[in-house]
């Protein structure tokens, strides 16, 4: 328990890749089935995020425990332009790019806890718990 | 990892079978596969299992409703079969309603609502007399 496993997001595939790699995770950490599903879910929103707004940057999953539950702990950065208005960005619908505006709010509902940091010129850390 | 969904043809249906993790980009060549396939074969209806996906996010949800749209306009009806349910749970509470996605629990239902719509169009076709070409190729 607690290893942390660090991915590369530089490209497509690698959203894959930690698609793959959160589910491996959850169901160590047996979560139910709708639980994994949302995790990997939220975990593709905000990694498709930081590679096509971001410019990419990498992920950090962790099985972990959290108030004594079994958990997945995910944080994914990015070096890129930061976002200027978080809580915009946080409300559904609202998109900088042609996307459809539901990466970040829909990530948001799909997790037990969820964290942004970001600022102008500093890109973004997103950190999703789910736990059993 | 693998480069594209095969897609195949019956009769007036094309089928397709989404059976692997998908990046975006093998998406977007299906989108344009399948368009390209639908008028090709002059196909009238489309039918998409999804029942192996273990995860719709935004991305396949806006291509599936992108197929959808598309095919529409192509004059071919569209239905999605076989979603799991923990997928759907995930999608409604990503806020993905997949509004003007026909769904269906199964491929075999989803072939009946294929022969109900399609029939049907093409009757009020005939009725109307649009194209003399129908009853020949509605045997095929």
């Amino acid at each position: 328990m607690g290893t942390t496993q660090t991915f590369p997001l530089k490209q497509e595939t690698d959203i894959v890749v930690i698609r793959q790699q959160v589910r491996k995770v959850a169901e160590q950490a047996r979560l139910g089935l709708v639980s994994q599903t949302k995790i990997v879910t939220a975990a593709s929103e905000i990694a498709r995020n930081a590679l096509i707004y971001g410019g990419g940057g990498e992920a950090r999953l962790t099985g972990t425990q959290r108030d004594g539950r079994s958990a997945v702990h995910l944080v994914i950065i990015d070096h890129g332009a930061g976002i200027e208005d978080l809580d915009k960005a946080m409300v559904d619908g609202y998109t900088s790019g042609n996307g459809l505006g539901l990466g970040l709010s829909g990530a948001r509902r799909l997790v037990d806890d969820f964290s942004i940091r970001s600022a102008p010129g500093e890109g973004t850390t997103v950190e999703l718990w789910k736990w059993r | 990892m693998v480069d594209r969904i095969p897609i195949l043809k019956m009769g007036r249906y094309l089928l397709l079978s989404i059976q692997v993790d998908m990046h975006d980009q093998l998406a977007l060549d299906l989108q344009e596969d399948l368009t390209q396939q639908i008028v090709k074969h002059r196909a009238k209806g489309v039918l998409i299992d999804i029942s192996s996906l273990e995860i719709v996010d935004s991305f396949i949800g806006r291509m599936l409703a992108h197929i959808a749209n598309v095919s529409q306009i192509l004059d071919a009806k569209v239905i999605v079969v076989g979603m799991q349910p923990a997928v759907a749970i995930t999608l409604v509470e990503l806020g993905l309603s997949l509004e003007g996605i026909a769904t269906a629990l199964n491929v075999e239902k989803g072939m009946r609502w294929l022969e109900r719509n399609v029939d049907e169009d093409l009757s009020l076709e005939c009725e109307r007399g649009d194209d003399p070409d129908l009853s020949a190729e509605a045997g095929d």
